[in-house]
């Protein structure tokens, strides 16, 4: 008993040594990033400075290594986090929770509970049958998609971290308040009324195994494998893109399209996004060209809620389980929601 | 031996069904495997995450693909 503790311990302090060891690479590898691409775009292939085209390709060799980086990094730590919360310890939590606090709990929860769209329906009726407050329920079912690790290390990678905060406390808001008013609207007759029929998941049916450390590093490891093996593709594309609009389209071209003056940039913005089903991989780098051109900052945000956070596939997926007049209500609270921050940061900055 | 997938049809669902085909062949159980895939259905198992497998009727994973040498234990096990 007392070995096998103390070769657990080793093998602790053995794996948190090999950790640091690849932080430590990674951090170098990181730092050296802004050189290579100076490097690669003056020294190797000679391109004149000031020209269009060596400006999209520094931006191109200098961002796509370094947000890939940072995706690896984000995805492997939110990864070992989200193995310490499951859909079924967030509902421990939020059963019989008053409304108020259980908006906010919800939200909060949304961000580090391991959630992919093609879970909504089963977790939603898991939440409600089990006496979670459909309001409640929403809130996590915004917040979970919108507020995701990949958005923020996008932001923060290509903004920096007030944008990404920015994002983080208005997605967050959202959230609270539009579950909050979808429970003030008494929407739970407009539920598939099977649901309710539904016998109470009062036992849990789940895995209950005791997780180790080793596991959570395997748990983060397979979220790498598996989400940055899913997205690279569009934070590539997304970045060539963002060069392209970054080399090519001139200053302040977006100012009079997206930028702050023109008041009907952020329904657009809205409309447009809500069918365009990116992932935030895709759309951001996208995003940030759009904002170096003069884009107003209100608009971009609105545009990128609306892309990630309120998705025509996920509202297909839901109408197994709401009625036409609950989406509708969904779509146009949370389309709201976002409409306000658009507008909200249009006029502040 | 009576083996259910639980899933709507996305991509892990299918993974996971090809998982537990080639687990109860290297296995050599026999067993029968069922994909469960209407949603009504998959709720009277109680899981909040597909993809799930069940066997016997009782939930031995949810929400993510296993490996095949991890189904290959369980139906040993089982």
């Amino acid at each position: 008993m007392a070995a096998t503790i103390q070769s657990g311990a080793k093998e602790t302090v053995r794996s948190f040594g090999t950790g640091l060891l690849a932080l430590g690479i990674w951090w170098l590898v990181y730092q050296g990033l802004d050189p290579f691409a100076k490097w690669v775009t003056f020294s190797l292939l000679t391109l004149p400075p000031g020209s269009h085209l060596a400006s999209a390709v520094e931006f191109f060799v200098f961002d796509a290594p370094k947000v890939l980086m940072l995706l690896v990094l984000v995805v492997f730590a939110v990864g070992v986090v989200r193995s310490f919360f499951t859909p079924e310890r967030a509902r421990r939590i939020l059963a019989g929770k008053r409304e108020s606090a259980g908006n906010v709990l919800a939200a909060l929860l949304g961000i580090v509970t391991p959630f992919c769209s093609c879970s909504a329906v089963p977790l939603f009726i898991g939440f409600v049958t089990s006496g979670v407050p459909l309001g409640v329920t929403f809130s996590f079912l915004i917040s979970a998609p919108m507020v995701n690790e990949i958005a923020l290390v996008l932001l923060y990678g290509l903004f920096g971290w007030k944008i990404a905060a920015i994002y983080a406390g208005t997605g967050l808001w959202i959230a609270m308040v539009s579950g909050w008013v979808i429970g003030r609207l008494g929407m739970e007759k407009h539920v598939e009324d099977w649901v309710y029929a539904t016998p109470s998941g009062g036992e849990v049916g789940g895995e209950n195994r005791d997780v180790s450390w080793r596991d959570r590093v395997r748990y983060g490891l397979d979220a790498v494998r598996d989400i940055v093996g899913k997205v690279w593709p569009y934070v590539l594309a997304g970045i060539a893109v963002g060069a392209a609009i970054h080399g090519y389209v001139p200053e302040n071209f977006m100012a009079g399209i997206m930028g702050a003056g023109a008041w009907w940039s952020v329904p657009l913005a809205v409309a447009i996004g809500i069918p365009m089903y990116s992932n935030a991989a895709g759309i951001i780098p996208v995003v940030q060209a759009l904002l170096g051109k003069g884009a107003a900052l209100g608009t971009v945000l609105a545009f990128m809620m609306s892309v990630i956070g309120l998705s025509l596939p996920e509202m297909i997926i839901l109408r197994k389980v709401l009625k036409v007049r609950l989406i509708a209500a969904f779509a146009g609270v949370v389309g709201a929601g976002i409409l306000i921050v658009g507008y909200l940061f249009n006029a502040l900055l | 031996m009576k083996i259910a997938i639980l899933g709507t049809g996305c991509a892990k669902c299918k993974q996971t069904v090809e998982v537990v085909r080639q687990a109860v062949l290297q296995a050599g159980v026999d067993a029968t495997i069922d994909k469960v895939e209407d949603i009504q259905e998959i709720m009277k198992f109680k899981v909040m995450r597909t993809p799930a497998v069940a066997i016997d009727d009782m939930v031995k994973i949810s929400g993510r693909v296993p490996s095949v040498e991890e189904v290959k234990s369980l139906l040993v096990q089982a």
